[in-house]
């Protein structure tokens, strides 16, 4: 996948503060999305993957760095970059059907539209028995299936996801992310996804970007050439799962030390 | 029929507490002015609920007739009370309490005075009451709202303040305005804390409205246990006092059924 690009970041600080010390949870990011394209941000816990997630939502904008999207500086979160969480986050007070339309009610769009729209959702997604009941009767899959519904339903350019099937058993895993397929080819989405699964990334991604633990820099940049459907039994699947295994392994050993040397001081 | 099994297992403490303190009395263990016989207490709740004359169809329709029993006349005036008191009290409190959880500025202002006057009891306020209102249903009702008052106060608040922030995150991401995101996020978000609070807040004002009825009004189920008190009535200050557990058994039913039809969408603990 080639084209524009869509997403830029460029020179990209974070810094918190704890225990006095100034911790870099990024540190000096580099890395453009290309309009279309799926990148997959990959590392273990700690190395500010979601960190540069939510500064691309807007939630918590980089201490120093830009980040643009179609050439705009980002200064706030807005609908043109939808956001999947791993906890789903659905408003337990409002239906399927409520919970999809919501984004397009706060956009005031007629109610005919917003129903046709609903409903072809709900097709797309295969949730058309459940539009009318509350989350808390919908297994984890199902309230994945309504949470992407959902960010569909604003149309934004660009999907972001913060380890969305994080929580899923790997059967609903496996089928969502065949799904997640369908839908970026048909609808054409940027999408960035966060996950800590090599085996996700290699299965998604067009590119996977693998950033180390503290201070969150970019390691290595890989492009997945493999032809779609990937099959995860192949020679070439696992030459790569062993290379990005290798690269994590150093990331998630460094985790470790750090975290001994804590529990040292403690 | 698991149901029904709970609710006769239910039944049974009562039964038997029933039977031994009829047993007490019957077998002249207790002096019957002390504590009379569930019969007398029962015989009393009758004669207290029935209407005093009999049915004249020149006085009025057949329905006002079976409700002019005394009983009757004094479980309204209380509920008028308990309800105008619980909506002044609670109208008060929701809007103050929205603002005191969604705003650190308006909690920082209000919350030093809020916590001053919680602690007092509304029965410290019967001397200002009386003071201010002078005497009939105004000083009941004020105390009551007192009562509800708070309750519904600080559950709103910790409601507010308790929405989980991932919601406010969903909103701000779909593009809401603050004021959507206060009416379709926030204020549902908190609803299951504001009908706790109303639910205690209710309770508070059946408590405080037997009280307020000893002071300052001439009917009502407060003022008839006082003044079956005076003619050593105890069968009738027990009938007065059953009376007013089931009135608010009563209420608090409907309370609970009308929030479990509005909060069906919410399963006690929130859970991912």
């Amino acid at each position: 996948m080639s084209g524009a690009k869509h997403i830029s970041i460029q020179g990209v600080h974070k810094v918190f503060q704890s225990g006095g010390q100034e911790v870099y949870a990024l540190k000096a990011i580099d890395l453009e999305v290309a309009r279309g394209e799926f990148v997959c941000l990959l590392g273990p816990s700690g190395c500010g993957k979601s960190t540069l997630l939510n500064a691309v939502a807007g939630f918590s904008l980089p201490s120093s760095g830009t980040i643009t999207v179609e050439g705009v500086p980002i200064t706030e979160p807005g609908p043109d970059r939808g956001m999947v969480f791993q906890e789903y986050a659905l408003f337990p007070w409002m239906t399927v059907e409520q919970n999809i339309a919501f984004g397009l009610q706060i956009k005031q769009v007629a109610k005919a539209v917003i129903q046709a729209k609903v409903d072809e959702l709900l097709v797309l997604l295969n949730l058309q028995d459940f539009r009318r009941r509350y989350p808390k009767d919908l297994s984890g899959g199902m309230r994945q299936r309504v949470a992407i519904a959902r960010v569909l339903a604003i149309d934004s350019p660009i999907m972001l996801m913060d380890e969305p099937f994080g929580a899923l058993d790997a059967l609903t895993r496996r089928n969502l992310q065949d799904e997640l397929l369908r839908l970026w080819t048909e609808l054409k989405k940027t999408i960035l996804f966060v996950t800590h699964s090599i085996e996700e990334a290699l299965y998604l991604a067009d590119r996977t970007v693998v950033m180390t633990y503290r201070p969150g820099t970019i390691k290595r940049d890989l492009s997945i050439d493999l032809p779609r459907p990937r099959d995860v039994a192949s020679p070439a699947f696992n030459a790569l799962k062993k290379e990005l295994s290798q690269l994590l392994m150093e990331e998630q050993h460094r985790h470790q030390q750090d975290e001994f040397k804590g529990a040292a001081v403690d | 029929m698991k149901r029904y099994k709970h609710a006769a297992s239910g039944i049974l403490v009562p039964l038997v507490a029933l039977a031994l303190w009829q047993l007490l009395s019957s077998m002249g263990w207790v002096n019957a002015t002390i504590l009379p016989s569930p019969l007398r207490v029962l015989v009393k709740w009758w004669a207290y609920l029935r209407p005093l004359e009999a049915f004249d169809s020149a006085q009025g329709s057949y329905l006002k007739w079976c409700l002019s029993g005394e009983l009757i006349q004094d479980a309204l005036g209380s509920l008028y009370r308990v309800l105008v008191g619980f909506f002044i009290g609670g109208g008060l409190a929701l809007p103050l309490g929205l603002a005191m959880g969604y705003s650190r500025v308006m909690y920082g202002l209000f919350n030093p005075l809020v916590q001053v006057l919680r602690p007092i009891p509304p029965i410290a306020y019967i001397p200002l009451s009386i003071l201010w209102f002078g005497l009939g249903n105004p000083p009941a009702v004020f105390l009551i709202s007192i009562g509800a008052f708070f309750p519904v106060l600080m559950n709103t608040v910790a409601g507010v303040q308790n929405v989980d922030s991932i919601y406010l995150r969903v909103g701000r991401n779909l593009g809401a305005s603050r004021l959507t995101q206060f009416t379709h996020i926030i204020l549902p978000a908190a609803t299951p804390y504001i009908f706790t609070g109303a639910r205690i807040g209710m309770g508070t004002a059946f408590i405080v409205v037997i009280v307020s009825e000893m002071i300052a009004v001439n009917n009502g189920l407060g003022y008839r246990i006082l003044e079956a008190r005076e003619y050593l009535w105890s069968d009738k200050i027990i009938a007065g006092m059953f009376t007013i557990g089931l009135l608010g058994l009563g209420i608090d039913t409907l309370m609970s059924g009308l929030s479990t039809h509005l909060l069906k969408w919410h399963r006690g603990l929130e859970q991912s």
